[in-house]
């Protein structure tokens, strides 16, 4: 404790801060550009680029089990599972003028706001806290499967469940109803009463024998 | 069983039957007849035991206050005086023979269930009536007697006459009940109690502070219920119920109550003499003018309802002279031969098909077909001229000698004027009792012109109970004005010599005059035709009555008259006989003093709520639709839109909450 | 190394994805939105972790163990999520946010679509479907 609890100054920069900074710069611009790219697939890679730099982020904070795990599931998985689903729904490619609604300020605004707030107060309460990251790594595989299967051993086996869950549900949801195409469930209501919505509810029925092969894949 | 527990069971066996038949009329029919007939035979019977128990000695009272009831106590209390017990026998007899006759009368009615029930229910509440000895208990039987003669009036409720008519009972009868009931306050506040003998202590005591008042405010329930002028106008257009109702209603039970009421709390009135002329004057302007109105009415039952308000002109003339029993003695004999006269009427509008006394006067051989009716009419409108010995000249005589004893002044009781007004009156009503009297007979049954029709003979109920009333309308006032005295107040009721030529010699001439008149008129009415009779000849009395007064006013223009140049009664008024035809516009005069004001009323107010306040209630909506209007627009279901404003709001709340905190 | 850096690149990345979930109309870059605002708290979560297990010697890990906990729940949330989306593109041939407005009272009639609607509203699915094939 002697180690953090020893002054350092504000601007001290070590090496390890210096390569967090920058990465962390990387990681945010690339964050700002998924959320502002008129381009959906782009949109994806630049999260790809977000995801992989929190990545190293845990590395910095020598966490490299959740680093390597960030890497497996998000940049594998998660960033595939919205590609395909940007295809499924037929995302355009190129600029699409109207990618962001008609939101868009009164969004900014909120979240500027909050970055604000959130930013004074962070800073207000942790300017002089300072993290050792010397010695042992605090987030080794072995230490944290130990501490996993030691003390979280009971909701680690819930999550599974939990999961199991997730999986049945999206297949239910994913799955064409029989009679769907005579009759849309979820849309029956509004068929009644607008021709707009008839047209819409007429579409799907080409667009479904299009890529079969596609949804089945989706399952 | 002790004579106050057969008092209790008197009005309490017809209200169970009328409960009983009220409950089982649809589902048991077969039960409707003895349901209806029984109770009443029973309370009959008991109330004649009780009578006879009684025998005019001590007055038997008992009292239970069932619960307590504020400041003036409310017991369920007895007073059986001679006047209770006698009057409960004829109010026992007359419905029994309406319910007797009435199985008859309306046999294949479909509402003859609940008609049955509802008799039974008014035979019990006038029975309440007569046997309380608690005010407030008294008042509950007189207003069910209200609630029930609106629903038997209105029994034709297909007709509107019917309808009108059942309406206008209730309402004269409340406008009199609303001062009734405020003076049955003023009364028990005076005397601290609604038992009857703590009133009349309090009276004899001269503890009442407001007599005039007091008597005043009960006189006008009184003239509502008993049928006096001004409040009258109800009875003559009650004829459109069944003619058992009103010979009910009429003879012994509601017209009845209000006399009986008087005659009970006799000293509270005598106690303001202000109060014993208004009633003497009430009651000689009722008996002329309703003497004159009967001789111009057409249809038979308006003139017997005419006659019964004159009729009850002589009791409360006999009140107003202080005599109770004259009263109550006339009240009895009338009953009889009132009843039997309605009964006898629904006879004859059944055989003739019609209601009009202009028809039947072109009808012969009418009293062939029902000589029954004939002759028990014969002795009931003999009584009522008051020819002796038929039991009409007695009671009669005993009111009139009543009125002159008081002209010779030696009384403490009431102001010499009064005898004068009542006496004066009395002779003359008698001149024209006689006249409508005879009139009645000679057109109904002495007829000129086709034969009436033959329906075959009239239901064995029907013509039993009326030579069972004929035998009191014949002797009961020779037989019993020896005996009643000691019933009474012990005044002597025997008739005094110089009242009984005097009265039955203006009766003679008035039965003569208008003989002479029908004479003279005779080869008229052959030449003049007129008249209309029932489309359905076989059905029912009730159904024929129905469609007799219902064809009324279509067949002669109005519901009381009938054009009829042949008329002795048009020939004896002369031009007096077009004012009397419609009750002297009386009604046309509560018309323009009370309905039309009222509806111009009701109309001002709808016009205020539809113009006035409703304007006031859109105004507070409008605001609030505007408002809804405008949040409504915020509704846009972009669900960005929402949580953006949701996060803004927990930002702020953040915000706010951290300044806060932090002391800032 | 401060505390505060990584605390702050968390909520700056918060904030970003929370302004993409208010911002972006398409529902899937809605989804991608979440997703950083949940890897903001993951990093939060391992920060302050690393920093308790040095400083209070903890070592129960419940930073790191929450944060795969999130990531297996997040990997969750994005499977039925997508399952969401795509049942309602098959439904009404579009996934825009701003288009499933069936709680809004009026959501038919073609003129209510509010004030974020550029493009006429007449047919704009229909159009936007054909547009994206």
């Amino acid at each position: 404790m002697t180690l953090a609890q020893a002054p350092h100054g504000f601007l001290s920069p070590t090496g390890v801060e210096i390569a967090f900074l920058l990465v962390g710069l990387v990681t945010f611009g690339a964050a700002l550009v998924t959320v502002t790219t008129r381009q959906l697939v782009h949109a994806a890679l630049w999260l790809v680029v977000t995801l992989g730099g929190l990545a190293v982020e845990y590395l910095l904070l020598t966490a490299e089990f959740i680093a390597w795990v960030q890497v497996l599931i998000y940049v594998g998985s998660v960033v595939v599972l919205l590609l395909f689903g940007l295809m499924l729904t037929k995302a355009p490619i190129g600029r699409s003028p109207d990618a962001d609604s008609g939101n868009r300020w009164a969004a900014l605004t909120v979240a500027v706001a909050a970055a604000a707030a959130l930013v004074w107060v962070v800073v207000d309460a942790f300017r002089a806290t300072w993290i050792d990251l010397d010695g042992p790594a605090a987030g080794s595989t072995e230490a944290t499967g130990a501490s996993l299967f030691q003390n979280w051993v009971l909701p680690f086996e819930a999550l599974s469940v939990l999961l199991l869950a997730a999986l049945v549900g999206a297949i239910v949801l994913s799955r064409r109803a029989k009679a769907e195409s005579s009759s849309p469930p979820m849309n029956s209501r509004a068929a009644t009463k607008s021709s707009r919505t008839v047209t819409e509810s007429s579409l799907p029925v080409p667009d479904s024998r299009e890529n079969p092969a596609e949804q089945e894949g989706t399952r | 069983m002790t004579t106050t527990t057969l008092a209790v069971l008197v009005p309490l066996l017809p209200f169970l039957g009328a409960a009983a038949g009220l409950l089982l009329g649809h589902t048991a029919p077969g039960f409707v007849r003895p349901l209806a007939v029984l109770p009443t035979l029973a309370a009959l019977v008991l109330a004649a035991i009780v009578a006879v128990r009684q025998g005019g000695d001590a007055t038997v009272t008992a009292a239970t206050e069932l619960t307590p009831t504020g400041s003036v106590p409310i017991e369920l209390a007895l007073y059986i005086d001679g006047f209770a017990a006698l009057v409960a026998v004829l109010v026992g007899l007359v419905a029994t023979c309406v319910q007797i006759y009435s199985t008859g009368y309306l046999r294949e009615d479909p509402r003859y269930p609940s008609y049955a029930a509802l008799v039974s229910l008014f035979t019990s509440a006038m029975f309440l009536v007569v046997y309380s000895g608690d005010l407030i208990v008294l008042l509950v039987g007189w207003e069910v007697m209200g609630i029930c003669s609106y629903f038997l009036v209105g029994h034709y409720w297909e007709t509107p006459e019917a309808r009108a008519a059942s309406l206008k009972a209730f309402l004269v009868t409340k406008l009199g009940d609303v001062p009734f009931l405020i003076g049955l306050f003023a009364l028990a506040t005076d005397a601290g109690s609604f038992r009857i003998t703590r009133v009349l202590a309090t009276v004899a005591h001269g503890g009442l502070d407001h007599p005039t008042l007091v008597a005043l405010l009960l006189l006008a329930g009184v003239a509502g219920k008993s049928a006096q002028f001004p409040l009258h106008t109800w009875l003559p257009d009650a004829m459109a119920g069944p003619t058992p109702v009103s010979a009910l209603i009429h003879a012994a039970t509601m017209v009845a109550a209000g006399v009986y009421f008087i005659a009970r709390l006799l000293p509270v009135f005598e106690a303001s003499s202000a109060a014993m002329v208004t009633l003497a004057v009430m009651a000689a302007v009722t008996m002329v003018g309703s003497g004159l109105a009967a001789l111009a009415q057409d249809d038979i039952k308006r003139v017997l309802a005419y006659s019964t308000i004159g009729q009850l002109g002589y009791m409360t003339g006999a009140l107003a002279v202080g005599d109770r029993g004259a009263a109550v003695f006339h009240l009895l004999s009338h009953g009889a031969f009132k009843a039997l006269l309605f009964l006898a009427a629904g006879v004859i509008i059944h055989a003739s098909g019609t209601n009009s006394l202009a028809a039947m006067s072109r009808m012969s051989h009418l009293r062939d077909r029902i000589p029954d009716a004939y002759w028990t009419m014969t002795v009931a409108l003999l009584a009522l001229a008051a020819i002796p010995p038929f039991s009409g000249f007695f009671s009669k005589e005993s009111v009139l000698g009543a009125a002159e004893h008081i002209t010779a002044g030696h009384t403490e009781h009431a102001p010499g004027a009064t005898g004068w007004i009542v006496l004066v009156a009395g002779l003359l009503t008698a001149l024209l009792t006689a006249a409508y009297a005879t009139r009645l007979w000679l057109l109904a049954f002495h007829g000129r012109g086709t034969e009436a029709p033959d329906h075959g003979r009239q239901p064995r109920t029907m013509t039993v109970v009326l030579w069972v009333l004929a035998v009191p309308s014949l002797a009961l006032g020779g037989l019993a004005y020896r005996s009643l005295p000691d019933w009474f107040d012990g005044n002597d009721l025997a008739p005094t010599l110089t009242t009984s030529v005097l009265g039955t010699g203006v009766a003679l001439a008035g039965g003569l005059v208008t003989y002479a008149a029908w004479r003279h008129l005779t080869g008229l009415a052959a030449r003049v035709p007129l008249g209309a009779v029932a489309a359905h000849p076989e059905g029912d009395a009730g159904l024929v009555e129905a469609e007799a007064i219902a064809t009324h006013a279509p067949a002669y223009g109005d519901t009381a008259s009938a054009p009829d140049p042949a008329d002795p009664g048009r020939l004896l008024l002369g031009p007096l006989h077009r004012h009397a035809a419609v009750g002297f516009h009386l009604d046309a005069v509560y018309r323009a003093l009370f309905v039309r004001p009222v509806q111009a009323g009701a109309s001002l107010v709808r016009f205020l709520d539809r113009e006035v306040v409703d304007t006031y209630v859109q105004g507070a909506g409008a605001l609030p639709r505007l408002l809804g209007a405008a949040v409504r627009r915020a509704q846009t279901g972009n669900l960005q839109t929402y949580v953006s404003a949701l996060l803004a709001g927990t930002v702020v709340l953040a915000v706010a909450a951290l300044l806060v905190a932090s002391g800032a | 190394m401060h505390l505060a850096y990584p605390a702050v690149l968390s909520a700056l990345l918060f904030c970003t994805g929370l302004y993409g979930v208010l911002a972006r109309r398409n529902a899937i870059l809605v989804l991608m939105s979440v997703e950083l605002m949940l890897n903001a708290v993951n990093l939060n979560l391992v920060a302050f972790d690393v920093w308790l297990s040095r400083t209070a010697e903890d070592t129960l890990h419940s930073g790191q163990a929450l944060t795969l906990f999130t990531i297996a729940i997040a990997a969750a949330e994005i499977g039925i999520g997508l399952a969401i989306v795509l049942a309602v593109h098959r439904n009404r041939g579009t996934a825009d946010i701003d288009r499933l407005r069936d709680t809004a009272e009026g959501h038919e009639s073609p003129a209510a679509d509010g004030p974020d609607s550029d493009t006429p509203a007449t047919g704009t699915a229909a159009e936007k479907a054909e547009a994206s094939a």
